[in-house]
Order: structure tokens, then sequence, then C-alpha cells
């Protein structure tokens, strides 16, 4: 397991998928087009699943949300452990009956006599012109949703380790992939990383920014901005948002006094309110300044160039703000 | 119809046991309800007993049944303990669901049933999900999913009955028609006069049968079930039938013409099949006043001992969120 590997995202999942079906045969997949006659998926990432393991355990479905999840709910409750495609994020609202009534609560409501043991996975994110239904972050829904768990890696060895840690789990979790992070290789190993623990992924001193998904490179390129200033920046990959390493931040936000969190989900109602809110009720005699949020504009997603691009935060964004909270 | 096979004599004294099981039972609660001491929203399925009791001559307890809020009769006729069941109707930590789940939540594994849920047509793609696990694991399982007419114009079911038509899986859509969907006749909600004729729209068999006949009930059960075990993929059984106490207990019904309601009324589908089995020596008055007083005994003890027992702990409320207990 110490061997790395040059691999993308795509490429990380599709092992961890392929990796957790051969060690476990209940392990199944579902999706639309997720078996190889219809492509692997859309960018690949079950590719060679049902080649290897069969077309009873990995199912191309109908364009059908909502039997694609209850089938993952019922698969799950009858002792299997489904990984179900919801190919976009937004894909998700036509399924929100079946995620949250019923796959979040049947543990709780059963009394614990049944549970879901399922891993939704779901791509989105914007930056690619497909403007309003297409790329939402609608994690906060999940995250608010007693039950759930969500996931969201920002590189492949962590999108690996988490996905084998999400199929492994005796809970259903939302597994978000962002698109505009999918293709870029790097260094990969393979290792499980376990759900709820977050990751220090770069040290400082002056201020903590916590963040997920494509806005941690955004966040690591303004540390290493800030530093050529003199200022000494921390960042947190959170990597599951669901349940979130509150100690983790608390300590970092303990040590440096400081907290921003960012965010490509509107900041209004949104997972920075909470982790802000929660530093506030801990830490709040030792802030050395206001917690802040950056997030996207609350509007939806825009289509045009420029305004999609002013519509998310983005590393000069970022910069300004650590400025104006270190100032 | 007349190809389905009969039921023997025994079975259909075993339907009347489960009928009169699910009809003391339903009284019973609606007693409990009237004193006071038993407090639930509750939808009563008066009327309707002859279909579950019927349809679960041709299951076990390792069959799946996943059903909706009208749902203590199909429980009942599958053998759902009645212990258990009343333990949660009285939200006690004796309930099968730890009183977590309350009468719109019943659930009870061991004896096949899955899932019971508030939300009309949900019982279909977590149904259909378990029948795709019972055709993984080759046990030679069915799934069925009840639900009422209401739930054909949902589209869970349209999502569902394709579905399960497309994979070929070992499900049962039991529609329990009764001719209202909440408070809006089925006239008022379809241009369909039978909703059975969409299974052909999913290329499924697809038939609509006098739910209250025990006989034809049975036969069209069997007869679904046989082909669902042998591979042969799912049907559509449109049960016709009537329910006695209006949506939610305490609806006056005012919807239902007089002399509609007065007309099933005297069609009570319980005391015909007694007459029946009287008529035709299946039993006599002794061995049927005998199973009754045994039946009315056993709801006697679940009730007291449901009453008698402790509510939950408020620390429940942190256990079974997630597999892992809230800190």
């Amino acid at each position: 397991m110490a061997t790395t590997e040059k691999m993308n995202m795509i490429q990380a999942i599709n092992r961890a998928l392929h990796d957790a079906m051969e060690a476990d045969a209940t392990v199944l997949a579902l999706g639309e087009e997720v078996a190889d006659p219809e492509g692997g998926g859309i960018v690949g990432v079950t590719k060679g699943l049902s080649d290897r393991f069969g077309n009873t355990r990995v199912l191309s479905t109908p364009i059908s949300e909502q039997a694609i999840i209850g089938a993952a709910i019922g698969a799950a409750i009858g002792g299997y452990r489904p990984v179900a495609e919801l190919m976009l994020m937004n894909f998700s609202t036509v399924a929100m009956d079946m995620l949250v009534n019923h796959a979040a609560k049947l543990r709780f409501m059963s009394g614990g006599q049944t549970n879901v043991p399922m891993v939704v996975r779901t791509a989105t994110g914007s930056g690619l012109g497909t403007g309003g239904q297409h790329c939402d972050f609608l994690e906060a829904w999940f995250a608010h949703t007693a039950g759930m768990k969500v996931v969201i890696p920002s590189n492949p060895s962590d999108a690996y380790g988490l996905m084998r840690s999400a199929i492994e789990d005796d809970d259903p979790v939302i597994f978000v992939e962002n698109i505009p992070i999918y293709f870029t290789p790097t260094e990969t190993t393979f290792e499980k990383v376990p759900l709820g623990k977050a990751k220090v992924v770069r040290e400082g001193t002056d201020l903590t920014i916590v963040s997920y998904a494509l806005m941690v490179h955004h966040a690591l390129a303004v540390a290493a901005t800030l530093e050529a200033e003199g200022k000494s920046v921390e960042v947190i990959d959170l990597r599951t948002i669901a349940p979130w390493d509150r100690e983790a931040v608390l300590a970092s936000v303990a040590k440096t006094g400081r907290l921003m969190v960012v965010h490509e989900a509107v900041k209004e109602h949104g997972v920075g309110a909470e982790i802000a809110s929660v530093v506030n009720e801990e830490l709040f005699g030792k802030l050395k300044a206001p917690v802040k949020r950056l997030g996207a504009s609350f509007c939806p997603v825009p289509f045009s160039k420029p305004l999609e691009t002013a519509f998310v935060p983005n590393p000069a964004t970022i910069a300004e703000a650590a400025r104006a909270i270190l100032a | 119809m007349s190809n389905y096979p009969m039921p023997s004599s025994d079975q259909l004294l075993d339907i009347y046991r489960r009928a009169i099981t699910i009809k003391l039972n339903d009284e019973r609660i609606i007693r409990e309800m009237k004193s006071g001491r038993l407090v639930t929203p509750y939808y009563s399925a008066r009327g309707q007993e002859i279909i579950p009791a019927s349809v679960m001559q041709s299951v076990t307890d390792d069959d799946y049944l996943c059903t909706i809020y009208r749902g203590t009769h199909d429980m009942v006729a599958k053998n759902f303990p009645l212990d258990v069941m009343w333990a949660e109707l009285a939200g006690r930590v004796t309930g099968s669901c730890k009183g977590k789940g309350g009468t719109m939540h019943l659930t009870h594994p061991e004896t096949g049933s899955m899932v019971t849920t508030g939300i009309v047509g949900s019982s279909m793609p977590i149904a259909t999900g378990l029948g795709w696990a019972a055709k993984l694991n080759g046990r030679g399982q069915v799934s069925i999913a009840s639900f009422g007419d209401g739930a054909c114009n949902i589209g869970a079911f349209h999502e569902s009955l394709n579905f399960a038509g497309v994979f070929d899986l070992p499900v049962i859509f039991l529609c329990q028609n009764n001719l209202y969907a909440e408070h809006t006749s089925m006239a008022k909600s379809t241009r369909v006069d039978r909703y059975s004729k969409r299974a052909a729209g999913y290329g499924i068999e697809g038939v609509t049968v006098n739910g209250n006949d025990p006989e034809e009930m049975f036969g069209a059960a069997k007869w679904a079930i046989d082909r669902a075990r042998a591979g042969e993929g799912p049907t559509l059984i449109e049960a016709m039938t009537f329910r006695f106490n209006g949506h939610l207990l305490g609806d006056p019904g005012e919807y239902i013409p007089k002399e509609e309601y007065a007309e099933n009324l005297a069609k009570d589908p319980v005391p015909a099949l007694r007459k029946r089995l009287l008529d035709k020596s299946v039993a006599d008055e002794v061995a049927l006043g005998a199973m009754e007083a045994e039946i009315l005994a056993r709801i006697n003890a679940a009730v007291k001992a449901a009453y008698a027992a402790e509510y939950p702990d408020v620390t429940e409320l942190k256990r079974d969120v997630y597999a892992a207990e809230l800190a």
C-alpha cells in the first residue's frame, strides 16, 4: 500500500470502486450510464466495473433518480453496499424524498433495526459555463439533515481514501466530486482516509482558512502569496462536511485567533455559518478578529463568463479578505 | 381469473384468522384512541383486511414488505408481533422501533416488514431495491410494495414500475384501490378506469381483482408471487376494496356518497368470509369463536403490556441517528 501512482481524481475514485468491489461482494454500483456498454460514466468514474463484476452488480439505469436512490436504499436494507450515482448534484433535487425522508431517517425511525449503508456519488462545480441547474453546491442541505454524512475531497489521494471509507461506513454518505478538479493528475496514495477527519494542509500561525474542494487549492495559493507579505496562514481541508472535524478547526483557530471559511456554495445559511457559529461559541474571547465567511454570490449560477467568474471566490478575493482580517 | 390457483380450506381459514386479527386489532386501536389512552395519528384500513390476509398466504417471514401509513393491516397479516406493535403505537421503549418510529414507521425486519413510509408512493422505490437485493442473493425472495390508489399518480409509481420491469425484479406492486385518494375520488384523479392498465405501459403484467374476495385475491397474488420467484419479473396487482373509516381517523368522510358507503358496509368482507366458512363447513361456530377469543386475549395482553412499559429515555435522541451514538 506504500506505492503511489500518478493519476487524476476520476482514476482514483475508479480505483477505489474497483478495490471495494473486489474486496467485498456486497458492494454494488448503479446510475445512469455507469456500466461499460454505456461508457462507464460520463467521465469514466465507473469504467470497467460492469466488465469485471457483471451486469447484476453494476446497473446502467433509466433516467430515474427517485428509483435509483430507492433501489440503493432497498438494496442497502437488504444487506448490500450500493454506490449510486446522481450524475450531477442538482439532480438530487428530484430524489430528495428518498434521500432525506428515507435514507437519512430509516435507522432512527426503525429504532436501529435497519440502516442504509449506501454512498451517493454526485458531481458539481461551476466554471464550465453550465449555468443555473448543473453546478450548484448543495452540501448544506444534506449537512442539515440528521442521519446523513457528506464528503467532498480536494485531491485524488483523499478521493480514493474517503471513497473506501464511505463504502465501508454503515450510514448513508453523499460523496461530492468537484468537476473542475477532476482532471489534474497528482502522485496518488491508496490508503483509507477516515470520515470526519480534516487535514491541515499547510501550517501557519496568523490566520486559519477552512475550506474544501477547489477552494482548498485557492486557499493554498493565497497562503503562498501572503507568506511573501510576511503573514503565516494555516489551511485546513475539511474533507468531511458532516460530521465536520470540530476539534481540528477549534485547535487551529485557538492557535491563530483568526478564521476565514471559504466555500463555493452561497454564503447564506451555509456550512461557513455553522463553522463560524461554533467557533464563536467556543472561542469567543480568544478571537483577534470577527470570523469571515466567503462563498458564492446569493444568486443562481450565472452563464456569462465574466459573471460566472465573479460569482465564486477566487485567489484574489480570498487574499483581499485575508489581508483585511490580518490588518 | 379462472386459471388462478385456489386456496385450500386450511388456507381459507388462515385468511380469516389473519383478517379477523386485523379487524379486531383495528377496532381496539380506535377504542384506545377514543378513550384518550392512545394518542397517535391513525389511518385505519378497516374494510381492506382480506387483501393482505390473502396475499401473505404465499410469502414467508423472509420475503420483504414495504408498506405505508395505512399499513398495520399489511403488517399484522405478515406476522408482525402484536406486543411490539402495540408498544410502538404507544410510544414505549419496548416497541419494535423503541418508540422512535410510531404508527407511520412500524418496522420489524424479522418478519419482513422492512419499511413503513408516511410519504404517498415511497414504498415503491425502496421495495424495488429490496427486489434487486433478492435477485442478487438468489434466495428466491419476493418484495411487496403496498400502496393506495392515490400513489398511482405520483412519480415514484412510474419510476419504480419501469425500473423493476427493466431489470425483471421480483417485486409485487400491490395497489389497494379503495377508490379515494385522501378525499378525492378515483374518477377525479385519472382518465383510466383501471390502474392495472398502466402496467402495459411498462411492459409488465397487470391485473385488477376483487381484493375483498379471498379466493380471487389469493389466486392473483400466488400467481404473481410464483412468477416473481421464477424470475419472470414484477406484477402490478390492483386490488379493489373500500375503506370504512375515512382517510385519517376523525375524517367524517363526507366526500363519499351515503349510498356508496352503505352499500359497501353491507358487504363488509370479514363477516362475509366468516359466514362463508360456516356455510362451507370449513369451520364451525365453536372453532371460530375459540379462535376469536384467543386473538382478543393476545390483543388484550399486548395492550396491557404496552401501557405498563416505560417511555424511551431522552438519551435515545442521540442513538440511531448514526451507527455511532452522538456526543
